[in-house]
């Protein structure tokens, strides 16, 4: 049989992987290019499928944000053959759960099902690669759906306005300054025809990752696979996408963001930092590792100790690292200050303790408990099939191979102090920074 | 392809959820249920502890909310710090958490450190400090949260309706206090509601992972060691009060936040199962439902709409969430009470519930995908009263459901006209 072959054939070019303590992990590709990555995890009659496709809102043309987001919710709209909403109420009346989520760099289909139902997944996923179909009966009122949305998840959230609006300030040209689910008064205007464009420009085999996690068997998934997804046809309309890259950075931007609903005063700090590299990750481990130190734990990093507990002047700090991007990673730090201190001395004592740390240097006490967390984790990770699956799938959205994903824990392992320090001097570049105060009003007319 | 789909829908069937629970009973006596699963070398472990935040009295609300923040900021002879590098050194992850009707803990370790974290857990249950500097500083984490959910509409509107809906009974009360009280609570009082909140005889314990009965119930035991047999009263049960009508409590910004309700069913009630079936029919927080259909898919009014039986130890209601533009809320409410109507008088159809049946006794077996999603289903099926053989039977009580039970079920549950709305938002078309 082609597809048993097929199959042989690219577990002996690619090789089994195995990590240290994990079930096997597959990646083949077919011949219409949709790559396949398959992890097996038999404990539960549970599997996990999901499809990636690499386009996101930052992929999106001018004037159309939201388009990507738009046309993930139509998805469910049906196609040539099946009836609107006919997708989840056939993922429902076998028992499964089924949602989507997109970023800036992909959009994911996902169901979580009785591992003998995943043939019927496949059947309706692939249909929907190919022949989604659907009429203003359905978009128009979807349009309002997602304006609902932005209200609700948005505009009815003061932190995420905040968020947005600095974001908006971080990029100068790049479009992950735009928010995924785009700018209401673009949203407004778009239609049924925008989101088929954007779906015959970016969906198809040739731009997309399947991934199936949980109890399968590895030679039939990836048959079934060939079966289902194998006769689609490449996407000739589909390119490597060019997006505007930043311009150099010549000034820290500052933002003071006022707003009654603000219940807790908070500094905010974004830094554009480097990615995950396919093949060197050791730039972002570092940061990972630097991130972890800093703000890992609400008690014992490095902020936490020092301005909360140490020294009084925070209710919390806090340091995180992303670099899960394919153009752009962030690196960001916040101090909530308590009541009595004010941001602009909150701001100063983070900037210290920063410093302060990267002259003094780590503590070697706290990067072995970090290490030892690390490798820990290896194992509670295996426990949950779903979140490798969505490792794997971010992953290979945003150009890293199955192998930059299973030896990311390596990479942080790798890292040494001196490591971290030297990465660390990124932070005290204030270029690629955007500084903000989310900050109530200070009048005090404000009752009527 | 329409063939082939039916072919599918043939082919479903209840599935049974593949879970082999063992009663552990430890040498001292204490009761819990174990799933084993050998395959990867860690534990997880859960305890519910009922009573909560409604053992306290009503100048002490908040007081067990901040005791169990304490509990892992510093015990017997560690300080905050120390407490939090050793479990960090252990790689194990210890939560703590006050709900209204319970304090829970949930613990992961490796099986290589089951004994040193068991004795470490077992400091922050039985030798928690409450140093000031302590207290200090998470009563004004805790009071800036407060103050946080006092500018949120969705926690403006749950509590408004509880307020009302439970007048006088600590169901009506904060869970996390109030300025007022929280700042008032001293070392005093939370050494008080750690002796009643934390006690032996009202624990349930769940269990999954790479242990056996005989291990675990020896952990279980060391663990224990310390832990005052008897804690706190609970209060007596909470009647549903709120009168039919709207409240609306003016909030700036571009939607209102709608909470709907009202009397709803205990959940030691027979037909509490049957409840929940109609309920996932009407409201079930998924796409597909009457309410997400009638208010998103067609009309896009939202962008999500859920209606939950609040079936908790001491009272009960039925209620129901949304967000929505200010100029849809008067459209929203009449639909609302048109839904509920129409389930009032008509109930739902055979092939709604044919389709829920399916769905749910496909979906049942999901929930158990790992120990730590193992564990507190464990945990929590003990404190809901369920007997260890559930998980066998639930799946043919769903389907053994007849058409007349749902609706007779539906006609008791639903009443259009008692129907109790809070708005939290600046609604238009409604004073």
């Amino acid at each position: 049989m082609f597809a048993r072959h097929l199959a042989f054939a690219a577990l002996l070019s690619l090789g089994w992987l195995y990590p240290a303590h994990a079930e096997p992990v597959t990646h083949a590709e077919l011949d219409n290019g949709l790559e396949v990555v398959v992890i097996e995890d038999r404990r539960a009659p549970v599997v996990v499928h999901m499809v990636w496709y690499r386009a996101g809102a930052a992929d999106e043309p001018p004037l159309k944000s939201g388009i990507a987001h738009f046309l993930e919710h139509l998805m469910f709209k049906g196609t040539d053959t099946r009836d609107p909403g006919e997708f989840s109420a056939m993922v429902e009346e076998n028992g499964g759960r089924d949602n989507a989520f997109v970023s800036w760099d992909y959009t994911g289909f996902f169901q979580r099902v009785a591992s003998d139902r995943l043939d019927l997944m496949m059947e309706m996923e692939a249909d929907r690669m190919q022949n989604l179909s659907f009429t203003e009966a359905e978009w128009l009122p979807e349009r309002g759906v997602i304006l609902e949305e932005r209200g609700q998840v948005l505009e009815s959230r003061v932190g995420a306005q905040f968020n947005e609006t600095m974001l908006a300030a971080l990029y100068k040209a790049h479009p992950y300054g735009t928010p995924i689910l785009g700018w209401r008064h673009e949203m407004e205007g778009l239609t049924g025809d925008d989101a088929m464009d954007f779906y015959n420009q970016h969906y198809g085999p040739n731009n997309a990752i399947l991934v199936i996690a949980g109890d399968v068997d590895t030679v039939e998934a990836l048959e079934m696979a060939q079966q289902y997804y194998g006769a689609i046809p490449a996407n000739p309309n589909v390119s490597e996408t060019t997006r505007p890259t930043e311009p150099p950075h010549l000034a820290e931007r500052r933002i003071v963001f006022e707003d009654s609903r603000v219940g807790t005063d908070y500094v905010s700090r974004m830094y554009l930092a480097p990615v995950r590299r396919s093949g060197d990750q050791s730039e972002a481990a570092a940061l990972q590792m630097l991130a972890a130190l800093l703000g890992g734990s609400s008690t014992t990093s490095v902020l936490e100790r020092r301005l909360n507990f140490d020294e009084g002047v925070a209710l919390s700090a806090w340091a995180s690292y992303n670099g899960m991007a394919r153009d752009y990673g962030m690196f960001s730090l916040g101090i909530a200050p308590v009541e009595g201190v004010s941001l602009e001395e909150g701001e100063a004592a983070l900037d210290r303790v920063v410093a302060e740390f990267l002259e003094e240097g780590v503590d070697t006490a706290q990067f072995e408990r970090v290490r030892r967390q690390l490798r820990a984790s290896e194992i509670y990770g295996l426990d949950d099939a779903q979140s490798r699956a969505r490792q794997f799938g971010v992953g290979l959205s945003i150009g890293l191979t199955v192998e930059d994903v299973e030896g990311w824990i390596d990479a942080l392992e790798a890292v040494t102090p001196e490591e971290v320090v030297a990465a660390g001097q990124m932070l005290l570049d204030r270029r690629n920074v955007v500084t903000g105060y989310l900050t109530a009003p200070q009048s005090t007319e404000l009752s009527q | 392809m329409k063939r082939l789909i039916a072919i599918f829908i043939l082919a479903a069937f209840p599935l049974r959820a593949e879970v082999d629970i063992t009663q552990v009973t430890s040498p001292s006596g204490l009761n819990a249920w174990l799933v084993e699963e050998r395959s990867i070398p860690f534990v997880s472990l859960d305890l519910i502890f009922p009573g909560g935040a409604t053992l306290e009295s009503d100048e002490q609300a908040g007081v067990v909310n901040l005791m169990t923040a304490l509990l892992s900021d510093g015990a017997g002879d560690m300080d905050a710090q120390a407490f939090a590098a050793r479990s960090e050194e252990l790689a194990t992850r210890m939560s703590f958490n006050a709900g209204r009707d319970s304090v829970s803990v949930s613990v992961r370790f490796l099986t290589e450190d089951a004994e040193a974290v068991i004795d470490h857990l077992r400091l922050a249950l039985t030798e928690p400090r409450f140093d000031e500097d302590a207290i200090a500083r998470t009563r004004g984490q805790l009071l800036a949260q407060l103050r946080r959910d006092a500018l949120d509409p969705n926690t403006l509107a749950s509590r408004a309706f509880s307020s009302v809906a439970f007048d006088g009974h600590p169901y009506g009360r904060e869970t996390n206090g109030t300025p007022e009280t929280v700042g008032a609570l001293d070392r005093d009082a939370l050494v008080a509601a750690h002796q009643g909140a934390i006690a032996r005889d009202r624990v349930y314990i769940g269990a999954a992972g790479d242990i056996s009965a005989e291990d675990l119930g020896e952990l279980l035991d060391r663990l224990f060691e310390g832990i005052p047999e008897t804690g706190w009263d609970l209060p007596d049960h909470a009647e549903f009060l709120a009168e039919p009508g709207v409240e609306v409590i003016p909030f700036d910004g571009p939607q209102s936040v709608v909470a709907f309700g009202h009397a709803g069913i205990a959940r030691d009630d027979p037909e509490f199962l049957t409840a929940y079936v109609v309920n996932e029919i009407f409201g079930g927080g998924r796409f597909g439902t009457r309410l997400m259909r009638s208010l998103r898919e067609e009309r896009g009014l939202t962008y999500g709409i859920g209606a939950f039986l609040s079936s908790g130890a001491l009272g009960e209601s039925y209620q129901g969430r949304l967000s929505t533009d200010n100029d849809n809320v008067e459209i929203v409410l009449e639909l609302l009470r048109e839904e509920w109507a129409q389930m009032a008088n008509d109930g739902v159809t055979e092939e709604e519930l044919k389709r829920i049946q399916t769905y749910l006794t496909g979906a049942y077996p999901l929930r158990f995908d790992g120990n730590s999603s193992i564990a507190s289903i464990m945990a929590s099926m003990q404190y809901q009263g369920f007997d260890i053989d559930y998980v066998n039977r639930r799946n043919d009580m769903i389907s053994a459901l007849t058409l007349d039970e749902v609706n007779d079920l539906a006609f008791r549950l639903y009443d259009p006209d008692a129907l109790f709305f809070v708005i939290v938002g600046q609604p238009v078309g409604l004073n």
